[in-house]
């Protein structure tokens, strides 16, 4: 059960040697490594971690005030910036919100494609994820762009049908904007059958390779309990035991239509994270197989007033977007404008357990935890 | 995922209603550590992760209500409605599958607003609670690290605020600026 001490944030006792200083250290805003602008300030006992405080900020630029100065719609547009790596994703959560609020339904064929461009933008964000960590682990290039390479026809699709590679912009509040030609579908199936040929490459590249177990095994262990108590959601939950996938949970659009398995992890470090997303590759192609088998012909947008006015109200919609929950939490008072819109982003909470992740670890080990834990700069900061 | 039955968290808490679109309790400020810990360990709720927490700004207004004057004819009279900054709480539990339990605490007034911190019990307020007092200036009671998260620490307003004026900081223009407030 939980406690009001059992959670608070952890505290190094620091060992005050006569000879010995503590260095300082302020990894970014430009390192490398911190994928964006980002800046950690950490203390060290020789390397060893003893304090670390995270700064943000860098990017704000106040994307919740500016929505609300706007119309429903012209938000679209904006929430792509937001995780500009996975574009399609922030759109359904904003558009899911905005037909909760508005009672607006959605046709079949526009839910199929939902799940079909939502599940490629995982495979999108995952790949990127696992080619970036190998790379923050020293293995420069190589595995890096043979994800890339396989991203880069996914984003050809995206191209195809939005006519943008990653601000797409491409969901309407109860549809999509165009539809996607059976040429599309055609070209979609033939990359979701080569794919797994991919992740076997990459498998067998990867997943067995000693200095990834031996850098990454027993480090930044999550706990499953500090894990739920701290609002940890998406891949880096289910890396810490905890079977929680909102499509199977909470079952939005048409989720509860398809058979597929929520990998978990067991011990929670890195190598778990890692591995997490390398299955849930796999389960995202079964997904993505079943919803091109079965995508039906029709209307892809249902009738939407071109201003929207939804009536007072509020409501909290959420997706499970590749990196964790993504909310939108909407208060309309009857006008064309929101009267407040809030992301949930679930790259910044996160993160709340950097600090406790890091401390006792050694500085390079910094790098790889950041890593793991998969966040977005442009989300974080909003 | 089923919502919440809050029958018998009302039950419990006779104090705690609905607000007015029916969907969440608003709390009294000085009750809300004592609901959070009863949600978190009573059977029922289980509430063991706190999604989402957020503020809302609400400016003083005035509203015309029908009334009878002394003499008792009908007048409109004027009424003063306080502003005030509602932080609203989305709860989940994980172990349950249910949710969410969205509640919502309303400050005194605008000024030097202060409300308990949830931090203790929720490590995921840290930061969400951190964002708040940042844009809205809610001084949250209890916060290990109360401090700016987004904006820098030596900026004085908050931005999120309805009333909130960005600060004309333009380059100099040598002609006369068409938009009023602008500089020379």
């Amino acid at each position: 059960m939980n406690t009001s001490t059992g959670y608070a944030p952890r505290n190094y006792k620091i060992v005050k040697h006569k000879d010995k200083t503590l260095l300082e250290v302020a990894m970014g805003p430009h390192h490398p490594s911190t994928h964006g602008v980002f800046r950690m300030d950490v203390k060290l006992d020789g390397e060893t971690i003893i304090d670390l405080i995270p700064y943000f900020g860098y990017l704000h630029r106040n994307h919740e005030k500016l929505a609300e100065d706007m119309t429903y719609f012209s938000t679209m547009p904006y929430t792509d910036r937001l995780d500009y790596l996975c574009s399609m994703t922030n759109n359904w959560a904003y558009a899911l919100t905005v037909e909760k609020l508005a009672n607006i339904s959605v046709p079949e064929r526009a839910e199929y494609i939902r799940v079909i461009i939502g599940e490629l933008t995982r495979l999108v964000n995952h790949m990127l994820l696992v080619g970036f960590y190998i790379n923050d682990l020293g293995a420069i290039g190589t595995p890096l762009l043979y994800a890339l390479r396989e991203r880069e026809k996914i984003l050809d699709l995206f191209e195809w049908a939005s006519g943008a590679r990653m601000m797409c912009n491409y969901l309407r509040f109860g549809g999509i904007r165009e539809d996607v030609s059976d040429e599309w579908l055609a070209s979609c199936n033939k990359l979701v059958d080569a794919f797994p040929y991919f992740l076997d490459e990459y498998d067998q590249l990867l997943t067995g390779n000693e200095i990834v177990i031996s850098r990454s095994q027993g480090v930044g262990v999550l706990s499953k309990e500090l894990a739920i108590n701290a609002g940890i959601t998406g891949p880096m939950l289910r890396a810490s035991g905890v079977n929680y996938d909102l499509r199977k949970t909470d079952s939005y659009s048409i989720y509860d239509r398809f058979n597929f398995r929520v990998p978990l992890g067991q011990f929670g470090d890195c190598y778990d994270r890692f591995m997490l997303r390398l299955l849930e590759m796999r389960e995202s192609i079964t997904i993505l197989k079943q919803a091109l088998r079965d995508i039906p012909k029709g209307e892809i947008q249902s009738k939407v007033p071109p201003v929207l006015k939804p009536k007072p109200g509020e409501a909290y919609g959420r997706i499970e977007s590749p990196k964790g929950e993504l909310g939108f939490y909407l208060v309309s008072d009857g006008s064309v404008n929101p009267y407040r819109y809030r992301v949930r982003p679930p790259s910044l909470i996160n993160l709340t357990l950097l600090r406790d992740l890091c401390i006792g670890h050694k500085l390079a080990d910094t790098i790889i935890i950041f890593g793991s834990i998969d966040i977005v700069l442009g989300e974080v900061d909003r | 995922m089923k919502p919440f039955d809050i029958q018998p968290l009302t039950q419990r808490f006779p104090f705690v209603h609905a607000d007015a679109f029916g969907n969440a309790l608003i709390v009294p400020a000085k009750n809300l550590v004592s609901i959070v810990e009863w949600i978190q360990a009573s059977r029922l709720y289980l509430c063991d992760t706190l999604s989402n927490v957020t503020g809302v700004d609400f400016l003083p207004k005035v509203i015309e209500e029908e009334g009878k004057d002394s003499e008792g004819n009908s007048v409109k009279i004027k009424k003063n409605i306080p502003g005030y900054i509602e932080v609203v709480y989305h709860f989940y539990s994980i172990e349950l599958k249910r949710g969410p339990l969205t509640i919502k605490v309303r400050s005194n007034g605008r000024d030097n607003v202060r409300l308990p911190s949830l931090m203790p019990h929720y490590r995921s307020a840290e930061f969400q609670e951190r964002e708040i007092f940042d844009l809205y200036g809610v001084y949250f009671e209890g916060h290990y690290d109360l401090r700016r998260l987004l904006m820098w620490e030596s900026f004085e307003d908050f931005p999120m605020r309805k009333d909130y004026v960005p600060p004309n900081d333009n380059e100099y223009e040598p002609i006369a600026s068409r938009h009023s407030g602008g500089d020379a």
